[in-house]
């Protein structure tokens, strides 16, 4: 990687890392649990780069078993954490007992 | 176009979608929408991903992805709404072993291609491996807590911060190690020496997860969970940073800074600093210089109780962590729906660290069909608590407990509480009279105006209930 990439990749580091800050402080607090749920699956696009490192993959045994696993446990995380985020949410009702409307 | 670029076009819609999800996420209407959303984003970025993988083993790819799949839908769909909070962290300490084994992955094709590694990225390397190994081993501890496996309180030794801090140093040595030797002219046997460095790096850092979370206590653990939620959300940016990916940069980088935040809401919240929570092992011995009650307390029958309620026009639910483990929140909906049929205005107070997760308490309570306009933050009843008639903690202590703004020796001094003592009358349903998790004494069991319901929440509640139908 040459220093204009890395540069690169450090400003958008930055500028997401403010992003996040501001998309997040004010949350009211009873969304709290499904808020970290919800980040919590997005934190599984980790996927992506067990997805990459299985790609050069090949035929080494190696890194076939830890991309693998690397996969497997990604998908939980994705999986399971948009899942349990969804199912949480469906709870979450009005008084007019609908969940989606004021 | 080429193929490349599209997928970098596909990278940033992922990337757009994730924030539009997170923004979402942000207001009850549109939650369950920005879930998707987010969602939907991940599918994209899969797909695009999947299209560029000329060497992939298709085989092994699709059997991870399945299984994975498998196992998280069924956790998912399988998980009681009481044990969300462990699952949450369970899910999280994968997030962040994946992370972890994409870097391993990563540095032994570079290993194996011999030396051709830059320093960024054997640095990007080292990150990704030691907090995503944090990150995992931290995540198991606190589902034991959480879950019961392992002792909620907690575990101190002595000299423990000293244990902690040299092996902080010596991660930053074999780090120091492990990225220079990467680059000497090495021979055969040096570079196997260099990667040997590895293993030693993930077991440290396995290490430190697990002894950086024993200390941290059961009431505490909304802050750690936090915390670790960055953390995996850090770890996969770092990851990122090895394989030059920005969708990965950026959903990391989201994910770390949404957890920093929630973990500052929640030391807020307790009034003290992340340092305090993290290293002090609070809650396991009692403060030394704080008063200790002395005092009459008022036992109550349920039918004296229900009298009070009877006569009440506005009453106040303070639940905290001994409502979830007495699985009481459908009797406390069914109670609170028997108040409003009795002309009484009920709301549902929150602290924000009242149970086990941020916001757990609301998740209890949405389960029982409580609709969310009737949840309230202690800043919204404290002003005019002296209009409420009758509040009712159940199994909450700590965030109740008056010594936070009376007493200035106390460990909870300066915490904002729910200024419960200042409702007309104030029924605590309690096991018995013992401190709560930071093992202070609650002065508010002896006020004037309290009454103590003793025996299991979800009993006492219920038998309120049946008096009102009887």
């Amino acid at each position: 990687m040459d220093a204009a990439t890395v540069s690169l990749l450090f400003f958008v580091f930055v500028l997401a890392m403010f992003l996040g800050v501001e998309l997040i402080r004010k949350v009211p607090s009873q969304l709290h649990t499904p808020l970290m749920s919800g980040s919590n699956a997005i934190s599984g696009v980790t996927i992506v780069g067990a997805l990459i490192a299985s790609g050069h993959g090949g035929d080494k045994t190696a890194i076939t078993v830890l991309a693998t696993l690397a996969v497997t446990f990604a998908m939980i995380n994705v999986v399971g954490g948009y899942l349990v985020t969804d199912r949480m949410l469906e709870m979450f009702k009005s008084k007019d007992g609908k969940g989606g409307k004021p | 176009m080429n193929a490349e670029l599209i997928r970098g076009l596909c990278y940033i819609a992922a990337s757009i979608l994730f924030i539009f999800g997170l923004k979402m996420l942000g207001s009850p209407y549109t939650a369950r929408k920005g879930n998707l959303v987010s969602a939907v984003g991940m599918l994209v970025a899969i797909t695009v991903t999947l299209t560029a993988m000329p060497q992939a083993n298709w085989l092994w790819v699709i059997a991870g992805a399945g299984v994975g799949s498998v196992i998280g839908a069924l956790a998912a769909r399988l998980v009681k709404m009481t044990s969300m909070p462990e699952m949450v962290g369970l899910f999280n300490g994968f997030g962040g072993l994946a992370s972890l084994l994409v870097g391993w992955s990563e540095y032994h094709g570079r290993w194996a291609a011999a030396g051709s590694t830059e320093l960024f990225t054997v640095i990007a390397i080292f990150l990704t491996v030691l907090i995503g190994g944090v990150t995992f081993s931290g995540s198991l501890v606190a589902y034991g807590k959480l879950s019961g496996t392992l002792a909620g309180r907690p575990v101190l030794y002595k000299g423990q911060n000293w244990v902690n801090a040299a092996i902080m140093l010596a991660l930053l040595a074999l780090g120091v190690f492990f990225i220079t030797r990467q680059f000497d002219q090495l021979s055969p046997a040096g570079l196997r020496y260099a990667y040997a460095t590895l293993p030693a790096v993930i077991v440290l850092a396995l290490t430190l997860g697990v002894l950086s979370t024993i200390p941290i206590g059961g009431a505490d653990m909304p802050v750690v969970i936090c915390l670790l939620n960055s953390y995996s959300g850090l770890a996969a940016c770092a990851a990122g940073f090895v394989i030059d990916n920005t969708v990965l940069i950026v959903s990391g980088s989201l994910v770390g800074a949404s957890g920093l935040i929630l973990t500052r809401i929640m030391c807020k919240a307790m009034n003290r600093s992340l340092a305090n929570v993290l290293f002090s092992g609070f809650g396991s011995a009692a403060g030394g210089k704080s008063a200790s009650y002395q005092g009459q307390a008022n036992p109550i029958s349920v039918e004296d109780a229900y009298l009070i309620l009877e006569a009440a026009r506005s009453v106040v639910f303070v639940p905290g962590y001994g409502m979830a483990a007495a699985q009481a929140q459908h009797a406390v909906r069914e109670l609170g729906d028997l108040l409003v049929g009795n002309d009484a205005e009920v709301r549902y107070c929150i602290h924000p660290v009242a149970g086990r997760m941020p916001g757990h308490m609301n998740v209890l309570l949405a389960e029982a069909n409580v609709p969310y306009e009737l949840l309230v933050e202690p800043q919204d009843v404290n002003p005019t608590m002296e209009t409420v008639d009758v509040t009712i903690v159940i199994g909450a202590n700590d965030v109740v407990n008056p010594a936070a703004k009376e007493d200035a020796g106390s460990p909870l001094w300066g915490m904002p509480i729910i200024e419960v003592d200042r409702a007309r009358t104030c029924i605590v349903l309690k096991r018995s009279l013992n401190p709560g998790f930071a093992g202070v004494d609650n002065p508010l069991f002896f006020r004037e105006n309290a009454r103590m319901l003793f025996g299991d929440a979800k009993a006492s509640i219920t038998g309120l209930v049946s008096q009102f139908k009887g």
